[in-house]
């Protein structure tokens, strides 16, 4: 076969999945790890990750609450969705979707309740009229607090992120599995993808909880915990590498096999996606950030310059992440399914599924999260303590 | 021999076109298959079938225009289409379908045309998999294979998520921007149980769409997969495809 020509067929001009399925997996990846790191604590007990555990949690509410909002902006029938859980066909993959998510989301809002209970009560004990009803009904009209009741709101947060880990994983997994199980598409179709997508999610998880607590503290004039910063940056170092390894291999896996697709995908590789994938997604968001990060876990350097490099190796990361699920979901769709040529895509900006409605669904769960420090104050009160005077 | 005059010329001239004209009506109809569904078990007896003869097709696009009126398919997607293959002496190959044919095709700029070795059309459209990938991956079950093995679209149910166009190998599947719901081909399901054929079989002049019962022995569908050597697309994915193919190139995707 020789493709001297570009041709798609008359149905692919147009790509089905837009920016909005970029986002998607983006948000549902940082809902995922932000909670997954929560539960190195909660779980693990690892005391260094005390501080950020439940900042990391609340920011995972965050994110998950808005993680359908781009599903919902690209259906072509939004008011139809909870057909999806309403008459679910079982044989498809995407009919889990409304019911992993649902427990997912129970279990992140039981574990932020637990988590707050004796916080939310002195809220409710301190404030007056309205406020204090709103508080009274969060509270679910509970009011005890002694040692007892806190020692069963740990255990009850011990088991809720005990059994969110795996819950995570299917959330996040799953989508991975979602396109990788699309035997028509020759970028998507792999076993590995979930894999990767499991992984690239704790990426982006500790990536995004590392760049706002050290914006949250510089911000607020706060001194970061140290302990905690410097084992999150190693945790990111650890999973970044996996999770750039594995989306390489995958890549190399297609191109050592040489199979008729191989002949196709190397030219998206090495045409269409040259600039996000291989400059911008490897080369620039995964390489720079490696190498400050090597620096910062294995070297020893000015604590300022180590704090700084390690929130610019989040932020990269956090694009690294992003520009992959771009990579993923449309350049698997730039291939047409003709092996012949390759279709165009550009968002536009003020289109319903355009570049700004994607900067704002982007924007919106952080904001939220702002919004959610008023009612779920991420960081301990002694912290505030240790403010630079 | 009897001398006949102009006007019993003229008579039995007209006589004999009638006559080619009324038989050749009869004897290439295309709706040979008697079709009488009244009731659940009815529609048992039936597995619509679809042969392609690559080897007939024209590339007029009269099939691809039917089925645009038949079915009011918007101008940028299609239920059916076209392609063209050029395969030049040298082995190169290219294809295309300028608007899926619908304006039928002019004379490409492809290098050194004269170097054309062979060229042939290829009718494209829902291959009917026994075994459809887009049935499988719809969350919500819009998608669907009738009892008489035709893959549907409720249009009532479908949420447009696009997932069965992600999942079908051919490209047969849209989202019908206007709708917000999924769309392909029906195999004119609205027409067949009357008895009358596809709208792009009935537009076809050369015969290279052909439709039938497969369950039928007796069926033109099933006598020509008896007698001809057919192929169908990626039979490496499994979809078990119910368009035939007669002569398919190893180009043909």
């Amino acid at each position: 076969m020789d493709t001297g020509q570009s041709f798609v067929f008359p149905n692919e001009l147009h790509i089905t999945w837009t920016v909005m399925i970029v986002l998607y997996p983006y948000i549902t990846g940082m809902v995922a790890g932000a909670f997954i790191v929560s539960s190195f604590y909660h779980v693990f007990g690892m005391e260094k990750l005390k501080p950020i555990a439940r900042y990391a949690l609340v920011s995972s509410l965050a994110f998950l609450l808005f993680a359908t909002v781009p599903l919902l902006n690209h259906l072509g029938k939004p008011d139809r969705a909870l057909n999806i859980i309403v008459t679910p066909n079982f044989n498809s993959a995407m009919s889990g979707f409304g019911f992993i998510y649902m427990f997912y989301m129970l279990i992140v809002i039981l574990e932020v309740w637990f988590s707050y209970r004796v916080d939310l009560i002195e809220k409710y004990n301190n404030s007056k009229g309205i406020i204090k009803t709103i508080y009274y009904v969060i509270i679910l009209g509970n009011t005890y607090d002694n040692e007892i009741t806190r020692k069963y709101d740990r255990r009850f947060v011990t088991v809720l992120a005990g059994f969110g880990i795996p819950v995570a994983c299917v959330l996040h997994g799953y989508v991975g599995f979602l396109f990788g199980s699309i035997k028509a598409n020759l970028w998507w179709s792999t076993p590995l993808m979930f894999i990767i997508f499991i992984f690239s999610a704790i990426v982006s998880g500790l990536a995004v909880l590392i760049f706002l607590y050290q914006f949250v503290h510089w911000k607020r004039k706060l001194k970061v915990n140290q302990d905690s910063l410097d084992l999150m940056a190693k945790w990111l170092w650890g999973f970044m590498i996996i999770a750039v390894v594995l989306e390489l291999m995958e890549v190399l896996s297609i191109a050592y096999e040489r199979t008729e697709r191989w002949a196709i995908l190397e030219q998206l590789i090495s045409g269409k996606l040259k600039f996000s994938y291989v400059y911008m997604q490897i080369g620039l968001f995964s390489i720079v950030p490696f190498l400050m990060l090597t620096v910062t876990s294995l070297i020893k350097i000015n604590i300022k310059l180590k704090n700084f490099l390690i929130w610019l190796s989040s932020g990269m990361l956090l694009m690294q992440v992003l520009l992959m699920r771009w990579n993923v979901v449309i350049g698997g769709q730039l291939v047409s399914k003709s092996m012949r040529g390759f279709t165009e895509y550009f968002p536009g900006y003020f289109n319903k599924e355009g570049i700004i409605v994607s900067f704002l669904i982007i924007l919106i769960p952080f904001l939220l999260l702002r919004g959610f420090d008023k009612l779920f104050p991420f960081f301990e009160k002694k912290e505030k303590l240790d403010k630079v005077k | 021999m009897e001398k006949i005059d102009r006007r019993q010329f003229i008579k039995l001239g007209i006589y004999t076109t009638a006559g080619v004209l009324v038989g050749s009506f009869f004897a290439f109809a295309k709706n040979d298959d008697k079709i009488e569904v009244k009731s659940y078990d009815d529609l048992l007896k039936f597995d619509w079938g679809y042969v392609i003869d690559t080897s007939k097709c024209i590339g007029c696009g009269a099939c691809v225009r039917a089925c645009k009126i038949e079915n009011g398919v918007s101008e940028e997607y299609f239920r059916t289409w076209v392609e063209r293959y050029e395969i030049r002496k040298d082995g190169k190959v290219w294809v295309d379908s300028p608007k899926g044919a619908s304006e039928s095709f002019k004379q490409n700029d492809y290098p050194d045309s004269t170097e054309i070795g062979k060229a042939f059309f290829v009718p494209k459209l829902c291959n009917h998999c026994y075994n459809s990938a887009c049935t499988q991956v719809c969350p919500v079950g819009a998608s669907f294979e009738s009892t008489d093995k035709v893959v549907l679209i409720d249009k009532k149910r479908c949420v447009g998520c696009g997932y069965c166009v992600q999942a079908c190998p051919y490209g047969c599947r849209y989202i019908d921007e206007e709708k917000g719901t999924a769309d392909k081909c029906t195999f004119c399901y609205h027409r067949i149980h009357k008895g009358l054929p596809p709208a792009c079989v009935n537009a076809c002049p050369r015969n290279a769409r052909i439709y039938g019962n497969l369950k039928d022995p007796e069926s033109k569908i099933r006598k020509i997969l008896n007698q001809r050597r057919y192929g169908t697309l990626k039979t490496d994915l499994g979809t078990n495809p119910k368009c035939y193919y007669i002569e398919l190139d190893m180009e043909i995707k």
